[in-house]
Parts: C-alpha cells; sequence; structure tokens
C-alpha cells in the first residue's frame, strides 16, 4: 500500500522521481482511505510555483474538504486534468492514475526531507 | 465516553468507521463506501442502525391532550396507527427540534427525535408535563424507550418486497406514514412507514437483544449496510432538513420551509401565539435549494452573495451521487428565493457559481434526467 520507490510527507502526500528533475505528487493511500470517495479535486495553474509544504490544493469527498500540501518546491509542469470528470481515481489508484501533478524540482536535495516508505508507515501506526 | 447501540459491535465487525454522533459512537461509512451506499439505496435496499435516535412514549387518558400542547400537530386527533412528521417549538416559535409522533394505540402515543437533542427534548417535555400535571388531575407519562427498544430503517424501492418476504406479507400492510406490526425472527416487531432517504422504506422497531439477529437476516436477505455519511447524502438529496445543522432554535418553522407542520392556531398550543405573529408578519429570510453551476461543493456555513453583496448563507451541502452534481441548502433573503436566481457561494474564499432551484433535488417518483437541474418556473 506503500510503494517503496516513492517518497512521502507528514501531510500524506507522496513523491516519485522522475528523470529531468521532474516529480509527480499524489496522495497516499491513508489519505484517500480517511478521506473516502472523492468528488473533487481543485488542481493547480500548470506554471504556478509552489513551495515545500505549502497548500497547492483542495481535495474533496462527499462529507470533507481537506487542503493539499505539495512535498516539493518547483514549478507546476503539469495536472492530471482527468481528475476533473474522474476524481474517483484518487481512490482507485492512488499511485498511478490518480496522480495530481507533476513538478519541475527546484531542488533536488528536498527529496531526502521526505520519508522512506517504512519511516512513514510506521508514521501511521 | 459515548454511547454505544446495541449494533456497535456488528459494525466494527463489518468494518465500519466510527465517528463521535450526538453523544454516541455510529458508523459513518462501511468499507465500499458513502456513493456506494447511496446508491444501493437509491436502487435497491439499504439498512441503517438508528437506535441512536430518543424513543420517547407518553401514556395515559390525557397524553394526547398534553402532547396538543407542545408539539406544531393535534397529536389527539391521529387517528390510530398514524404518525405525523412535525416540528417542537418553543413560546417564541423556535424549532427546539423536528420529530415524528405517532399514536400507536389508546391513550399511547410514540415520539421518535433526534439523538443530538434527546437531552434538551427530555428536559424541555418534562418540565412542561409537570406544569401541565400540576393544574389539574391529569393522566400522563413520559416513559423513555430509547434504551429497551432498537431501531433500524430499511430504505430503498425494493425494501417492501424484502420484508414483506421476511414477514409473511405482513410489513406491506403498513401504508405511508402509518404504523403497524409484524413478525421477524420470531419476533414481535413495530413496523413503521418512513425514513430520511426520500425512498419507500420502514423504520423497525424492537426488543434491542434482537437487533444483531434482526440486521444480519436483512444483510442476509441482500440489504446493504449503510453509515451516517450516506444518509446525510441521501435526506439532502431528498430536501429534508437537518436539525442542529439545517435548522435551530434561531429559526422557526416558516423560514426553514416548514410551514406545513405547523397547525398555529390552537388556543392549547404555547408556541401557537408566537408563530401566527411570525406567519402574519412574513420571514425575511427563507430556506432555498442551490445546484453549483461551476466546481466547487458549497458547505455548511458558507456566504451566498448576489452581485458581490452577502444575502445568506448555506446550512448543508454536498456532492450528489444521484444527480452527478454539488448540491446545497441554505437560507436566502426572500427577494432572492425566485427559481432560477443566479448565485454566488464564497467556497473558502473562492466564488462558485450557483443557482436557486426546487426543492425537493430529487424525488423516487419522478426519474433522474439532466433536465431535472435546470430551472423551473415557480408552481
Amino acid at each position: 500500500m506503500y510503494p517503496d520507490d516513492l517518497r512521502y510527507s507528514s501531510e500524506h502526500e507522496w513523491a516519485r522521481a522522475e528523470s529531468d528533475g521532474v516529480v509527480e505528487v499524489g496522495i497516499t493511500h491513508y489519505a484517500q482511505d480517511t478521506l473516502g470517495d472523492v468528488v473533487f479535486v481543485e488542481l493547480p495553474e500548470v506554471g504556478s510555483q509552489v513551495g515545500q509544504f505549502d497548500k497547492f490544493g483542495e481535495i474533496e469527498s462527499v462529507k470533507a474538504v481537506s487542503d493539499l500540501f505539495s512535498p516539493v518546491s518547483g514549478t507546476v509542469a503539469e495536472v492530471n486534468e482527468k481528475l476533473e470528470q474522474a476524481p474517483e481515481l484518487v481512490n482507485a489508484d492512488p499511485y498511478g492514475d490518480g496522480w495530481i501533478m507533476r513538478v519541475e524540482l527546484d531542488d533536488a536535495s528536498e527529496l531526502d526531507s521526505l520519508m522512506d516508505a517504512a519511516t512513514y508507515t510506521a508514521t501511521l501506526e | 465516553m459515548n454511547k454505544r447501540t446495541p449494533l456497535y459491535d456488528t459494525h466494527v465487525a463489518s468494518g465500519a468507521r466510527m465517528v463521535p454522533f450526538g453523544g454516541w459512537d455510529m458508523p459513518v461509512q462501511y468499507p465500499d463506501g458513502i456513493i456506494h451506499e447511496v446508491r444501493q439505496v437509491r436502487n435497491d435496499v439499504g439498512i441503517f442502525d438508528v437506535s441512536h435516535m430518543a424513543r420517547l412514549e407518553f401514556r395515559g387518558a390525557d397524553a394526547g391532550r398534553f402532547l396538543d400542547t407542545v408539539l406544531s400537530v393535534r397529536a389527539s386527533r391521529l387517528e390510530h396507527g398514524l404518525g405525523r412528521y412535525h416540528v417542537i417549538c418553543n413560546e417564541d416559535g423556535g424549532i427546539i427540534d423536528d420529530a415524528i409522533v405517532y399514536n400507536l394505540a389508546e391513550n399511547r402515543f410514540l415520539l421518535v427525535v433526534n439523538a443530538g437533542n434527546a437531552d434538551t427534548d427530555r428536559a424541555w417535555l418534562s418540565s412542561h408535563l409537570n406544569a401541565f400535571a400540576e393544574d389539574d388531575d391529569v393522566d400522563v407519562e413520559l416513559v423513555d424507550r430509547s434504551l429497551d427498544i432498537a431501531m433500524i430503517a430499511v430504505q430503498g424501492p425494493n425494501s417492501v418486497a424484502m420484508l414483506d418476504g421476511l414477514t409473511g406479507d405482513e410489513a406491506g400492510l403498513t401504508t405511508r406514514f402509518h404504523a403497524g406490526e409484524a413478525t421477524l425472527d420470531g419476533e414481535r416487531i413495530l413496523t413503521v412507514r418512513t425514513g430520511y432517504t426520500g425512498e419507500d422504506g420502514f423504520e423497525i422497531m424492537f426488543d434491542t437483544a434482537h437487533a444483531p439477529g434482526i440486521w444480519k437476516i436483512l444483510v442476509d436477505s441482500g440489504a446493504t449496510e449503510c453509515g451516517l455519511g450516506a444518509r446525510d447524502v441521501l435526506r439532502l438529496e431528498a430536501g429534508l432538513m437537518l436539525h442542529g445543522s439545517d435548522m435551530t432554535v434561531e429559526n422557526n418553522p416558516y423560514e426553514a420551509g416548514l410551514r406545513w407542520t405547523v397547525r398555529p392556531n390552537r388556543a392549547e398550543y404555547i408556541a401557537g401565539e408566537a408563530l401566527r405573529e411570525i406567519r402574519d408578519n412574513g420571514t425575511p429570510r427563507r430556506i432555498a435549494g442551490f445546484v453549483m453551476r461551476s466546481r466547487g461543493i458549497a458547505r455548511h456555513g458558507h456566504p451566498i452573495l448576489v452581485n458581490g453583496e452577502e444575502v445568506g448563507v448555506i446550512t448543508s451541502g454536498t456532492h450528489s451521487p444521484t444527480l452527478e452534481s454539488a448540491i446545497a441548502m441554505g437560507y436566502i433573503d426572500v427577494d432572492h428565493t425566485e427559481i432560477g436566481t443566479a448565485v454566488q457561494i464564497d467556497v473558502r474564499g473562492r466564488m462558485v457559481d450557483a443557482e436557486v432551484v426546487q426543492l425537493p433535488f430529487y424525488r423516487s417518483d419522478r426519474p433522474v434526467k439532466p433536465t431535472a437541474l435546470r430551472p423551473r418556473t415557480r408552481r
């Protein structure tokens, strides 16, 4: 439920380092499970700046709304537009089709400040 | 520590997520999620543990006459077996709670009230009962049956067929808003044909000892376990008010759209004078339904604006799986209640377009069409 190749934030977002300093971002299994059925994701603007651990959007389930916090700083390179029509992808596939945005990293070392899967899993217990 | 219904262990074993609600630990959803539960109730059968709601029995030759003084309807005139939705108002016409009263039998009435208001209701009713009983030699007692009777709501288009199958066709004999009896699992149960979902269905009541057994029989018959999350979506789609969210003691039944539940022209009714005055003067605001026209979900407390000016406040809002749209209710100045009025909702600082629509959002006797959310002319 918590893939080893991802880095995790205490706000329950994950970051996947891709090539060329781009990082894919989404919410963890724990986050989607706690939220319940996701019905709306407010995506950031492509080209906007996000700061590490700063709010970059909102995610809303039938019963609650939560802020989204970016695990890294950088420039939003791409957002998952599929979520506009199918926000439930966040529940169905949080580490795959339910990704939220891709960020061009300002500082690759920020990934080291995030948790590995074992450390993150331990915080959930 | 919160109270637990006789079905607490059953919910936990089913994997329900438990949350505090009105002083009770209640299931908010089961593993398949709120949207699944809502669809099952709209298309098949869902069951809800509603044992947390308080069940107050009034007994005695003067029980009906007492209830007439404190309820917005004339309970004493209800035929045997008939129930009536109404509001309990204080002397100023403020809504203390909404409830259903049943005339179960000669000199025996049942009042079902909200869990979160149960303590307030009991205290308020007891104090009025004491005053009523002081005036003359009256025969009425209040018996709290909340802890010795369990209650399960069986809701959805197939609920009648399911309960008929389990009771030898007895349940279906109970017609809308009536109370009846049936035998289920060898146990005599009270069946009332009502609910809080906008679908046909029952609330069934029986001795608490049978709760886990009857719940299992219903699940084994194909009913989907549903929690408070689905219940809230279903009742909002059906335009049903939630006390504590859509109305409080600060609201009166006229602005809350509950004029039809109030019989104020009665000398014995303690809120009659205040309610007549409110009725005659008109209310400056009124409850209305809203459908979001751009992306976003309005929630309780979000301001409603017209031309940048605040004209109301949202009291409930959610995503409606049935209408596939975000819906909300709220109070708005009467100048802006016309169906089709364009408004904006301030969703945490972001302005989202919405439109005033006719309540309810959903009716089980009308098919859901995309046009259902288009503006309609007022009747």
